[in-house]
This record gives C-alpha cells, sequence and structure tokens, in this order.
C-alpha cells in the first residue's frame, strides 16, 4: 500500500474502527462437506435482493402509483424508456427467482436441522423475511394496475377477508376501503416501497449478522467431526459470486426472451377473467382453497384450510423449539417427514393449479 | 272475551269465502286434462300477460269463480278463437288505444292495422289457413316481451321464429317461394353481428321486411330498407353514374352487388375485373367502367397490403418481447379509414378514394417506423445478450481459475 493508501486507512480505521470486522472476516472460516452446496443458497438471495433493490429504485424513476397512470407507466417504461423493458424485466423475473431461491434456502436449512440451537434466531429471522418477500410479491403485484393483477389481488384479500374474527378488519385496512380502488393501490405502494423495505433491510441485517457471528451450521452429527475449513473470503465468497454470475446470466435470457408482460389495464367493470390465479408461489393455497369441501365437521372449509395454514406456519416457525431431538445434535426423522410432505404438498399443489383445467 | 269470540268467528267465515273468491276454476280443471289443453294452465304464470294482472276471462271470457264447469262457461264465455279470428281476437285490446293506455301505454296499437296489411293477413283474408298469426309468432299462453331474451320475438330468436315456417319447404310448397333465406341469413355478416358479437344494432329478418306489417321488399324500395342503416353510403350511390343506371335497368340497387338474405362482409374481391367481381356483370372488358374497376381494386389492395405489412412487422416485433402496443394501436385506424375508403366505392370517385387513403399515409409510416425501429430494437437485445453473456462467462471461467488457484482447505 502507498502512503496515500496508507494514510487514508489510518484515517478511516482510527474512526470506524475497521480493524476489528476485517480480522474476523480474514479469519472466518466455512465447513466444508457433502451437503456445503446449500450454504450457497443464502448469498444468491442477498445478491437477488440486492438486484431488486437496484433495479426497484430505477423503476421508481417512472411508475406513477395512480389508477389512471400506473398503467400507462409501465407501458411507458417498456416501450420509451432506455433500458426500461431490461430494468422491468429484471425487477420481476428476478423477484419471482428470489421466491424460488428463498424457498430452496429454507427447507434446505430445515432438512439439515440447521436451526438448532444456537441459530433459533437466525431461522426465526429467515422466517419473517420469507413472509416478507410474500408479502413484496403479492403488493408488487398489483402495481401494474393490469386485469390479472386486479383480480387475483380480488381473490387474494377475499381470503383474507373470510379469516374468522379479524377478517372483515383485515380486508379493510388491506385494500383502504371496500373494494380495490385507488387507495388499495397508494397503499399497497407504500408497503412495497416503504414499510416492507425497511422492515426487510433490518431483519436482513440481523440475519446476517447471525449468521455471520455464528458461523455456518455443521450437520447433524458431525459438531465433533474434524472437517475441511475453507476462508470464508475469498475461496466462500468467489464459489458464491459463481452462482451469482450463473443467476444473472439466466435472468438475461428470460428478459430479452421473455420480458415481463404489461397484461391488459385493468376494468373494474369487467367480469373476472377466467382461470384467473395469483403468483405461482401462492397457487398451492390458493388450490388447496378451491380443492377444500365447503364444510368439514360443520366448520366452514375455508376458513378450516386457513386456520390450518396459519398453524403450519407457526409450527415452522417454532421448529427450533419443537424439535428436541435436533436440538441435542441428534437426527429427527420425524421432521425430515414432515418437511418432506410439506414440500411435496406444495410442489403437487402448484403443478395441479397449472395442470388441471378443471380447476 | 267476547271481542276474542267475534274475531275467531270473522276469521272462521272470512278464510274460506276469501279462499273461494281466489280460487280459479279454469286452472284448476285445466290442470286435471292432458297436452294442449293443460298446457295454458301450466304456462300461463309466466306469460307477459299474468304480469301486468290478465287472467283467463279477460280474453276468453266466462267465471272462474264457479267451480261448476257449466256455470264457469257462462254467457260471457268465448272459448278458444278459431285460428282465422285470433288477429282480432287479440285486436280487441291490442288495437284498443282506450285500454291500452291503461293497461300498457308502452306499446303500439296499429299491429292490427299492420297486420291487415302484411302478406300473411293478406292471405289470411283471402281465406288461407295456413297464412301466420299472432299466436304463430309469439305463442298463445306463453307471451313473453320481444326485450325479453327468451322471447320468440327477441332479436337472437327472430330468424328461428321466422324460419319455424319460412324454412319448411313443405309448409311453403303451395307459395312457390324459397326456403333458404333462414339459412342464408345465418351465413351473412348481418348474422356474425348479431349471433356471434351481440350486437343488437345488426338486423334480422324483421328489420328489413318489418314485424306485423311483414311483406317482401320489392325491387324499387330495397335500397331504402338498407338505407336505414347505411344512410350514407345511399347518399354516395345517388349522387354516382350507378343511380341512374341501375334504375334505367330496374335493377335493385344494393342486392345487385350485395346479395339479399347471404350479405358477406365485403371484400376487395368484389371490385376488379376478376371473378369474383361484381363490376364485371355489367362491365364488359375495355370499358370505363372495366378499368375503373380495376384502379379502385388496386387502390385498395395496395392499402391493405401496406397495413398487413405494417402489421405483421409490429406482431413479429412483438413475438420477440418489444413492447408494441402504441403502434398497434395506432395502426387500428387504418382499419377505420379501410371502411370509409370501402364506402366511397359507392360513389365511384376515384380522387375521394385516393384522399381518403392518403390520409392514412403519415400515421402508416410513423407505424411502419416504429414496426422496423422494433425489430432493430430485438436484434439490438440479442446482440446485447450475446455480449453479456460472453463477458459474464469470462468473468465466471476467470472466477472459476480463481478459486483453483485459492488456498485448498485444510
Amino acid at each position: 500500500m502507498n502512503k496515500l493508501g496508507q494514510n487514508v486507512w489510518t484515517y478511516l480505521n482510527d474512526r470506524f474502527k475497521l480493524q476489528g470486522p476485517i480480522e474476523f472476516f480474514k479469519h472466518k472460516t466455512v465447513p466444508e462437506h457433502k451437503h456445503s452446496f446449500w450454504y450457497y443458497f443464502g448469498g444468491i438471495a442477498l445478491f437477488l435482493t440486492a438486484l431488486q433493490i437496484a433495479t426497484g429504485i430505477m423503476l421508481l424513476l417512472y411508475y406513477t402509483p395512480s389508477i389512471d397512470a400506473a398503467h400507462e407507466s409501465i407501458q411507458f417504461i417498456m416501450s420509451s424508456v432506455k433500458f426500461g423493458w431490461l430494468i422491468r424485466s429484471v425487477h420481476s423475473w428476478s423477484a419471482n427467482i428470489l421466491v424460488g431461491i428463498l424457498f430452496i434456502h429454507m427447507f434446505s436449512t430445515f432438512f439439515l436441522k440447521s436451526y438448532r440451537k444456537p441459530r433459533e434466531l437466525t431461522w426465526i429471522s429467515g422466517f419473517f423475511l420469507f413472509v416478507l418477500f410474500l408479502a413484496f410479491g403479492f403488493s408488487g403485484y398489483l402495481l401494474p394496475w393490469n386485469e390479472l393483477s386486479y383480480f387475483a389481488t380480488r381473490v387474494g384479500t377475499d381470503i383474507a377477508g373470510s379469516l374468522p374474527l379479524v377478517g372483515g378488519w383485515l380486508k379493510g385496512v388491506i385494500l383502504g376501503g371496500s373494494g380495490i380502488s385507488q387507495a388499495t393501490l397508494s397503499r399497497f405502494f407504500w408497503f412495497h416501497v416503504a414499510l416492507l423495505p425497511l422492515a426487510a433491510v433490518a431483519i436482513i441485517a440481523v440475519h446476517i449478522w447471525l449468521v455471520q457471528v455464528l458461523g455456518m451450521s455443521r450437520p447433524v452429527g458431525m459438531k465433533d467431526v474434524k472437517l475441511r475449513e475453507e476462508p470464508f473470503f475469498w475461496n466462500f465468497i468467489a464459489k458464491d459470486a459463481l452462482g451469482w454470475t450463473t443467476i444473472l446470466v439466466l435472468i438475461g435470457v428470460l428478459c430479452v426472451f421473455l420480458p415481463w408482460e404489461i397484461g391488459k389495464k385493468a376494468d373494474a367493470f369487467a367480469a373476472t377473467p377466467m382461470g384467473i390465479k395469483p403468483e405461482w408461489y401462492f397457487t398451492f393455497m390458493f388450490t388447496t382453497l378451491k380443492l377444500i369441501p365447503s364444510h368439514i365437521l360443520g366448520i366452514e372449509g375455508e376458513k378450516l384450510a386457513i386456520m390450518a395454514f396459519m398453524a403450519g406456519g407457526l409450527f415452522w416457525m417454532l421448529a427450533p423449539f419443537l424439535d428436541r431431538r435436533a436440538a441435542q445434535d441428534k437426527k429427527s426423522p420425524i421432521f425430515t417427514w414432515i418437511g418432506v410432505i410439506i414440500a411435496v404438498y406444495i410442489v403437487i399443489l402448484t403443478v395441479m393449479t397449472y395442470t388441471v383445467k378443471t380447476l | 272475551m267476547r271481542n276474542k269470540i267475534y274475531l275467531i268467528a270473522l276469521i272462521v267465515i272470512a278464510v274460506p269465502v276469501l279462499a273461494r273468491a281466489q280460487a280459479n276454476s279454469c286452472v284448476d280443471c285445466h290442470l286435471k286434462l292432458d297436452g294442449e289443453l293443460k298446457a295454458p294452465a301450466v304456462n300461463y304464470a309466466q306469460d307477459a300477460h299474468a304480469l301486468f294482472g290478465l287472467q283467463c276471462q279477460d280474453c276468453h271470457g266466462g267465471n272462474p269463480a264457479a267451480a261448476d264447469e257449466d256455470k264457469a262457461k257462462d254467457k260471457t264465455f268465448k272459448g278458444a278463437p278459431k285460428r282465422a279470428q285470433i288477429p282480432e281476437f287479440c285486436g280487441r285490446c291490442h288495437a284498443d288505444a282506450g285500454y291500452m293506455r291503461t293497461a300498457n301505454a308502452k306499446l303500439r296499437i296499429d299491429q292490427l292495422d299492420q297486420y291487415w296489411t302484411s302478406k300473411h293477413g293478406q292471405q289470411l283474408k283471402k281465406g288461407d289457413a295456413k297464412a301466420a298469426v299472432c299466436t304463430d309468432c309469439h305463442g298463445n299462453h306463453n307471451i313473453q316481451s320481444a326485450k325479453f331474451p327468451k322471447s320468440s320475438t327477441f332479436p337472437w330468436n327472430v330468424a328461428a321464429t321466422c324460419g319455424r315456417c319460412h324454412g319448411d319447404a313443405e309448409y311453403m310448397k303451395p307459395y312457390k317461394i324459397p326456403t333458404n333465406q333462414p339459412a342464408e341469413w345465418k351465413d351473412s355478416v348481418h348474422a356474425k353481428a348479431l349471433l356471434d358479437k351481440k350486437d343488437m344494432s345488426a338486423p334480422t329478418c324483421n328489420d328489413c321486411h318489418g314485424n306485423h306489417g311483414a311483406y317482401p321488399p320489392e325491387v324499387k324500395s330495397v335500397a331504402s330498407v338498407c338505407r336505414q342503416c347505411h344512410p350514407s353510403t345511399g347518399d354516395l350511390f345517388n349522387k354516382s353514374a350507378h343511380k341512374k343506371a341501375f334504375d334505367d335497368m330496374g335493377a335493385s340497387e344494393c342486392e345487385a352487388c350485395h346479395g339479399n338474405h347471404k350479405i358477406l362482409q365485403p371484400s376487395n374481391a368484389m371490385l376488379g375485373t376478376q371473378n369474383p367481381s361484381v363490376c364485371i356483370q355489367c362491365h364488359e372488358k375495355g370499358s370505363a367502367g372495366f378499368q375503373a374497376a380495376e384502379e379502385l381494386k388496386g387502390l385498395l389492395d395496395a392499402f391493405d397490403a401496406r397495413t398487413e405489412a405494417a402489421d405483421s412487422v409490429l406482431s413479429a416485433a412483438e413475438k420477440k418481447g418489444v413492447e408494441v402496443s402504441e403502434p398497434q394501436f395506432r395502426l387500428r385506424d387504418m382499419a377505420t379509414i379501410d371502411i370509409l375508403a370501402k364506402n366511397l366505392v359507392h360513389g365511384l370517385n376515384v380522387t375521394d378514394i385516393r384522399k381518403k387513403l392518403e390520409e392514412a399515409g403519415p400515421t402508416l409510416a410513423e407505424v411502419e417506423k416504429a414496426g422496423t425501429a422494433a425489430l432493430g430494437e430485438a436484434k439490438y437485445r440479442r446482440r446485447g445478450l450475446i455480449l453479456a453473456t460472453v463477458l459474464l462467462a469470462l468473468f465466471g471461467v476467470a472466477l472459476f481459475m480463481k478459486i483453483r488457484t485459492l488456498k485448498k482447505p485444510e
């Protein structure tokens, strides 16, 4: 380092105390074993989140959150803004890929039982991040104000409205009135670009902090096994970057050959189009509600399903505290099987949504 | 206590009396019968007349309050009218201005007068019992308002209603008139508009022939019938050289080129000098009309070809993922210009047609430019993708090489 560089470093280090964190990262290692591959999905999710933030900020330059101008502004972005088509398509495609990566990251963490002590809060913060990203998807879906998003939002908010006790109130809060209107678009926009990003950044910070200070979890039974450890910088980061590069190429191909569509402008007076569906990551719940009998043991089927999903979510979040065997570093096949059943259920119901025409 | 006893006694006496007063022996008896005698009792509740509060005795007389058949069929009883009597039977109310003003002021009262001027009415007067009467089109005890989509006289259903007789070769045999009109109409541009697009302004049988005063339009009146909906076309035709020529020939104007029941979507093929051009029916090779026909077709064909070419460029760009909805929207204006130019053909003024088509020039040029630019954009994106992929691949390879040189884990 030359003299100027040395001076700058000393100036910054005296003020930000950078030496400590740098020493920490210099010595940080990641265990290497047959399941190490799954570690990389967290990094890819973080990379895609950064891509979301960057493209989202750029879209804000031209997007107009008004029911009279939202659709037109998207059309303008896609047709007249230099590289607007690319920015919007990257935003939409990477959002969908991100949710897919989050599913993989979450399930791999579950199957490796990485949630066990002392990483319970890492798991819970990750669970909240997953819910937040689903909320990002739900709120962002309406913003182009097209027919599909309009009616899918109506279906989604109707489901929220059928929740016992709080349904009516919750639906009113989400919609900002009795139906989808300017108030709905305004608050979805506010959720999407203000509240959710703030919450997400805060929880991501906690999540990453926990991951860094606690290190990567070793699979069950490998706690005391001597494993090879590779340096986080640069070995692990370089491999992670290889994943980011691959994802970036995939997104580029998708954006050029399948730019995200604009759709027909929403018309509140039009009949609901046939085969209306929410975003793919909500379809397993959507199809469950379609398939469930109207009444089970005298209880409304739809309400029962929603309660079951909520209970399932609670179970999923509290898994570190419920899985006592994993907490003792023992194999817990019951939890593995529960995870398998949930994953298979999600995959089958999602595939059914797009393949069974009678649904 | 005494008041309560009086009240109970009043109820005990009043209920059977009121029930008796509400009883309708016509319905009670006819429900026990079979076939066409049972039908009125079953269907009448849905009838438009029932909705206005009319009951059996209002048309047929008699006393429905009497349980005994002889007493029910008292001296006011008229029974069912004979077929030839039906128009006057219905007309007792429907042609009575005073009655209809109170019963349903929205309805016309000239149906009966019109009927007697119609071909159906004239045939009936001649003693032809097969001629259509009110009930043939409207039904009898299940009559619905023509505004009700299930009614036999609702526009969607009129062709089927008329076709019941006019499409029946056996039934129409004595009259020696064609029976293919309903089938031909179904293939027409009018039927497609009415039945497929649910365009209620599209004509069905009664819009050209009339309904109660239905009569086949004669040669001299066909053009007037078409002009009800196509007035500007009629005006252009009146000013054209064709008007005098058609009048001299005694030709039926619109029908001579477009046909009658099977009027198809007009196309450029109707013009020109090759089959199926209608111009060559009259204009011989070498004549001024023959040349004009060729010129007109050439102008319209060139315009259509240019529009289609612009459309296919935009579609190709759209398929390649470029957003072209705005030029596509602008291209829709070309359809309007095309219709207006085709309408001008009836005026036979080539200069006017050329001028109309030239109006589209600037927009069409902009759309063509946008289409070409969109295709260029698609190419640019693909090249950009190749370049970006190559750069990212190089970066990936460099990264991979670097990973291999990094210190192996211990």
